[in-house]
């Protein structure tokens, strides 16, 4: 770090502020830096400011000025059992959703993977949920859920002649979000996984071929090396976007029935704009913060072992 | 994305299995699309109508109110105002994170920083991060400036909701790019800024356009930051959508349906485009093959 009196003399000493800055050992800090400085208005700074918002008692609704409460809303937020039961049913909606995703999506892929025609228009067709808005969704697959009118339902009453609430058990409610959620994102799986068979040379399957080869052993063998790293890559990435999990559920079910579908994005919400508890809601965001912060690393990671292996 | 030299070929026996699937797959937005040309008592029959007579009474609908009592001439609805602010909101969001994030990206991939891949992970952790975690902060932050409801403010936030995105992908385009060149034209004396303008910006011309239409597609359908921070005059669509829920007579499927159509017609065709640039696209620029 040079020292202000330096700093002075290189500005004397190469006539100006202009050519100071436009310095070749500058260059990169330089052309970094409008997009910093936005990031920092934008994201660190109000992550700072409610990192201090979480040691006092501070409410949006009110005016008073807040008193410092200290660390006392983190430990709330850790103890809360709520928090807990919160992270829990995220943690099962997320899992069964990826899960699905991961299925689904290597199906699709499979089915992809080959040359045929109108391939490009069919694939469109499969792409296209996860274009549609979260909102649109959400309201849809209500309404496919809904016992009276609802597709599903009326499906249901052909065999059992009853109608059929899938939203009204907790069970149901979150079969009912999974649903929807892999229905949005398998595509997403579908297109790495395509990306990872397209890269398997085509001469390992002739190989296989001549040695007779059964289908499981060639999967086993040839292809499952191959797009191993990617269906690493979408577990996490998947896993990373599910978490955030929001604004279908909140359409959907609004986190019921009861606190069935509640997951920790909506808790946050209802924390925040329902409630009004605005530093409990900080503290809790932080914690959040911390675990995508393991997960996007874990991403990262797996971003750079891919790269190796495909160099 | 597919090389077809290297993937096995199949006929039209396979395009029909496909298409099959593609079609149940494709299905609940099929759904909708029916709905938007359906009246009222058909989009909620029992059983559902899979024949019907279209009509187009629905994106009427969207654009002009009728007004039930007395023959009045139909009033506009405020939906081309939600249009435009869809439109206009993504477009200049990220332009301007296209032009802040490109030289950024120039800068993260040909001046590396001391520890420049740190800088590189928390720029993607803002992006992965849920919006709901700064959203709190920045709901206090633009109501004590004033840049609550003003398009100002939610062009800004974003610019910066997409420059992560668009720093990473634009890197990946740059990283990408034969330096041997370059190096050849600083032989030939060339400036830096002739380097940047003359010989790396052409050869990312097509990747800055992708990493553009993927940033709309990305800002188009947000809604949370939307719903807290605009106001009447500047309301996207997707809140504009979440509004038509609260009627006193239920929800207009049909109405709510004609809206998502017009909605999706833009994105599909442009990523129809951009098919062979998706893999990265959806990835963040960080998975290219």
């Amino acid at each position: 770090m040079a020292s202000s009196a330096v700093v002075a003399h290189e500005i004397r000493s190469e006539g100006g502020f202009l050519p100071w800055l436009l310095a070749p050992q500058r260059r990169g800090p330089l052309l970094v830096a409008p997009a910093l400085i936005v990031l920092f208005l934008m994201n660190i700074f109000p992550l700072l400011w409610s990192f201090g918002l979480s040691f006092y008692n501070y409410s949006a609704k009110k005016r008073d000025v807040p008193d410092f409460v200290g660390l006392r809303f983190f430990e709330r937020v850790i103890t809360d059992p709520t928090v807990w039961e919160r992270f829990k049913t995220t943690a099962i909606i997320v899992s069964s959703s990826v899960l699905a995703q991961l299925v689904i999506g290597f199906l699709l892929a499979l089915l992809f993977s080959k040359q045929f025609p109108l391939r490009r228009i069919l694939l469109m067709l499969v792409l296209t949920p996860m274009m549609l808005s979260l909102v649109a969704v959400g309201v849809f697959f209500k309404l496919f859920y809904e016992p009276t009118f609802g597709l599903v339902s009326q499906a249901v009453a052909m065999f059992t002649g009853d109608r059929y609430a899938l939203l009204g058990s907790p069970t149901g409610a979150i079969i009912g979000v999974v649903i929807a959620d892999a229905w949005m994102w398998s595509p997403f799986v579908m297109l790495l996984v395509l990306a990872g068979l397209v890269s398997v040379p085509k001469y390992l399957y002739e190989a296989a071929e001549i040695d007779r080869a059964s289908t499981w052993r060639r999967f086993q063998t040839i292809t499952f090396p191959y797009i191993k790293s990617l269906l690493l890559l979408a577990v996490l990435f998947r896993t990373i976007e599910t978490f955030k999990l929001f604004d279908v559920v909140y359409i959907l079910t609004e986190g019921g029935p009861g606190t069935a579908t509640e997951t920790i994005g909506v808790y946050v919400y209802r924390l925040a704009f329902q409630y009004f508890r605005t530093s409990q809601s900080a503290a809790l965001a932080y914690i959040i913060l911390f675990v995508v912060i393991v997960l996007t690393s874990l991403y990262l990671y797996a971003v750079n072992r891919r790269a190796q292996e495909v160099d | 994305m597919t090389r077809s030299r290297e993937i096995g070929r199949a006929g039209w026996g396979w395009t029909a299995f496909a298409g099959i699937i593609a079609l149940i797959y494709f299905f609940p937005v099929m759904w909708i699309i029916m709905t938007a040309f359906k009246t009222r008592p058909d989009a909620l029959a029992v059983p559902p109508k899979f024949f019907f007579t279209p009509t187009l009474d629905n994106f009427v609908g969207v654009f002009f109110r009728a007004v039930i009592s007395g023959g009045g001439a139909a009033q506009a609805t405020e939906f081309p105002l939600y249009f435009f602010n869809s439109i206009f909101i993504a477009g200049v969001s990220c332009l301007l994170a296209l032009i802040i994030g490109t030289i950024a990206a120039y800068g993260f991939s040909r001046y590396p920083l001391k520890g420049n891949e740190t800088y590189m992970f928390i720029i993607l952790t803002t992006r992965m991060m849920p919006a709901i975690v700064v959203v709190i902060p920045i709901f206090l932050m633009f109501r004590e400036i004033g840049l609550s409801g003003t398009y100002a403010g939610i062009i800004f936030l974003y610019t910066a909701f997409n420059l992560p995105f668009t720093i990473w992908m634009v890197r990946s385009f740059f990283d990408e790019l034969n330096t041997e060149i370059e190096d050849a034209a600083r032989m030939d004396g060339a400036t830096e800024r002739q380097l940047f303008f003359g010989i790396c910006l052409p050869q990312v011309k097509a990747g800055l356009a992708a990493t553009f239409v993927f940033g709309l597609i990305l800002t188009w359908n947000e809604f949370l930051f939307a719903l807290l921070l605009t106001g009447v005059d500047t309301r996207t669509v997707p809140v504009a959508m979440a509004r038509t829920l609260g009627g006193e007579m239920g929800v207009d499927y049909g109405l709510l349906a004609a809206i998502v159509t017009l909605f999706l017609i833009p994105i599909f065709f442009v990523t129809f485009l951009l098919q062979n640039q998706l893999l990265r696209g959806v990835t963040f620029g960080t998975v290219r093959k």
